[in-house]
């Protein structure tokens, strides 16, 4: 305490313990489920939250990762590892491709752009041979960690998802608190005067995508080998709109909201599972509401009281 | 070979003249409103139920749910504007997207929980069954007389918003509310007018749809994402844009059906990237 440590590190050390004994609390299925769509959710903050840019068609990068990586390990027999990375640099050149399309505008018409791109690649999946259509890819492997560890028990695999996750939120972290990412900040701010003080906005713009999209192809293809499927759910545009809700419940622009956010979806979803049409309904209300009265999410509201109850101390 | 081609091409100027009204109804609500209106899709759909629904339980006929459906769609979107979309004025344009799309997800969800996913049809009216034998292609009359309604519906649209009083009020305040509002004009009750003029030509489009597609919950939501396409090819910029992108990208997905089909899904996200790479603004676009 004697350096001042913040209630944010607090936080951080609260959380990581959670995640290590969570296969011990929980369903480990479950927990891993959380871990993969917080990556997803936190991967999308970085463009939302940070850079001020909504994309509306992450679940392209979410979902061709996952039937890339499935594909690799069940049909070529990768190992687990080089499938995932696989799933991974597919999406991030994917994202290099759309993104450096989609930052030509920007706005509202970038999240219409992005959306309409993700839906091509939804058509794709359909239609290619290898995807299996609508029954999508079943059966994936789940194979060996490093060639040694058997990922079948759910503590090695929770644990695998658990490191990959922690890397991937490292990663945003450094990201937002880099120089990269102040600049990030300012372009959210006030892009033309980003631009005038010399900042190659598109250039910015353009690696915070891939960053995005990359991360969240990583979640992708977590998820393929966690739940040993890849299926059209994941690329559609519902998927799109489950990461937007979750950082914005979460809180857009905090560096947990995101995971925040995917816990609170991932088991508002499990509750509801039985409930058929109910869930999308719920879930479509539970969007208004937040839009209406809830704009600043879990964390920044947390953040706001902390900052209120005790006046000056900075979360 | 030719009777392929024209008959493609019919269902791509059907299409197109659907994409001609919802962009243009979207255009207008996002001149006024600043709101990219998510929920056209689904107000597109519950316009073709109400028509279902109106014959199925009330016995109205096609021309009256012509009429009163557009209406009924036209109604729920005052509500909706004055209720929910008035608050996020002034806020960024990514809240009235969020909240559209949360209001989306609802509406789908609801009719998907009472209709499940199988499609409802709805029979063509009595008056317009049966078709021309043309020399090149069989057309049936109903799909003549939505292309030319909806042509109609486009160029009125078009008129009233360039060459009339009320239309001017719009173009104004579109430029700039607070300068209308000063001369006098009522801009939240012309905005409320806008949000609910726009819905029902997107519910007039799903009447209209009704006889040819299957009335299902989902029928909007992939359409919509194809008219935000439409969207980002034309620009938002111009009324008469919007209409001739949409026809014209309607009738580029016909071409496409008949050339290559498997690419017929994806034509007009393929037309969106090669515009973003030539004209990044749009067609008719002024970057905004």
């Amino acid at each position: 305490m004697s350096r001042g440590r913040s209630p944010a590190a607090w936080g951080y050390a609260a959380l990581l313990a959670l995640g290590l004994a969570a296969p011990f609390l929980v369903y480990p299925v479950f927990a891993m489920n959380v871990l993969c769509l917080a990556l997803f959710a936190s991967a999308f903050n970085l463009l939302l939250g940070y850079t001020g840019l909504l994309s509306f068609g992450h679940a392209a990068f979410l979902g061709s990762a996952a039937y890339v990586t499935g594909h690799a390990a069940k049909v070529w027999g990768l190992p687990t590892e080089v499938a995932v990375l696989l799933g991974t640099a597919a999406a991030t050149a994917l994202g290099a491709l759309f993104g450096g399309l989609a930052i030509r505008r920007s706005g509202i018409y970038f999240a219409m752009i992005t959306l309409g791109f993700a839906q091509m690649i939804y058509f794709l999946v359909v239609q290619l041979p290898w995807t299996g259509g609508e029954d999508g890819l079943q059966g994936i492997p789940r194979g060996k960690a490093l060639a040694l560890l058997p990922l079948d028990g759910p503590l090695t695999m929770y644990y695998f998802v658990l490191a990959a996750f922690l890397g991937g939120f490292w990663l945003v972290h450094r990201a937002i608190h880099s120089p990269f990412g102040h600049v990030l900040h300012a372009i959210r701010e006030n892009e033309a005067r980003a631009l005038s003080l010399g900042y190659d906005v598109a250039r910015y713009k353009l690696l915070a995508f891939v960053i995005s999209a990359g991360l969240a192809g990583l979640a992708g293809s977590l998820k393929a080998v966690v739940l040993q499927f890849a299926s059209l759910s994941d690329v559609h545009w519902h998927r799109s709109g489950e990461v937007v809700l979750m950082t914005l419940l979460g809180g857009m622009g905090t560096v947990l909201g995101p995971s925040v956010g995917a816990l609170v979806v991932v088991t508002l979803e499990n509750y509801l599972a039985g409930a058929g049409s109910w869930v999308t309904v719920i879930t479509g209300a539970v969007f208004v509401v937040s839009v209406l009265a809830f704009r600043r999410g879990v964390v920044g509201e947390a953040g706001a009281f902390l900052r209120k109850s005790f006046g000056g101390v900075k979360p | 070979m030719i009777q392929a081609l024209s008959g493609q091409l019919l269902l791509g100027l059907i299409n197109g003249s659907f994409y001609a009204l919802l962009s243009l109804g979207l255009a207008i609500i996002f001149g006024l409103l600043n709101v990219v209106n998510f929920a056209h899709g689904a107000l597109y759909m519950m316009g073709a139920f109400a028509a279902w629904m109106g014959l199925e339980f009330l016995g109205i006929g096609y021309w009256w749910a012509l009429l009163l459906a557009p209406l009924a769609v036209g109604l729920v979107g005052v509500l909706v504007e004055r209720l929910l979309l008035r608050r996020l004025y002034g806020l960024d344009h990514l809240y009235g997207l969020l909240l559209t799309f949360g209001l989306t997800l609802i509406a789908e969800g609801l009719f998907h929980h009472f209709y499940g996913n199988s499609g409802q049809s709805y029979p063509v009216p009595g008056a317009l069954q049966g078709g021309f034998r043309l020399p090149f292609m069989y057309l049936p009359i109903y799909r003549a007389w939505v292309v030319g309604v909806s042509l109609l519906v486009c160029l009125a649209s078009w008129f009233v918003i360039e060459k009339t009083k009320l239309g001017a009020y719009l173009r104004a305040g579109t430029e700039n509310p607070r300068l209308l509002q000063a001369f006098g004009v009522n801009v939240p009750v012309l905005r409320t007018v806008t949000y609910g003029f726009g819905v029902a030509l997107a519910a007039f489009a799903g009447v209209m749809a009704a006889p040819i597609y299957q009335v299902q919950p989902l029928m909007g939501s992939s359409l919509v994402i194809v008219v935000f396409a439409v969207v980002v090819i034309g620009g938002m910029g111009s009324i008469a844009g919007s209409i001739v992108t949409g026809i014209g990208l309607g009738l580029v997905e016909g071409l496409t059906k008949f050339v290559y089909p498997e690419a017929s899904a994806v034509i007009v996200f393929m037309v969106m990237a090669l515009v973003l790479l030539v004209r990044p603004a749009g067609l008719f676009g002024r970057e905004r």
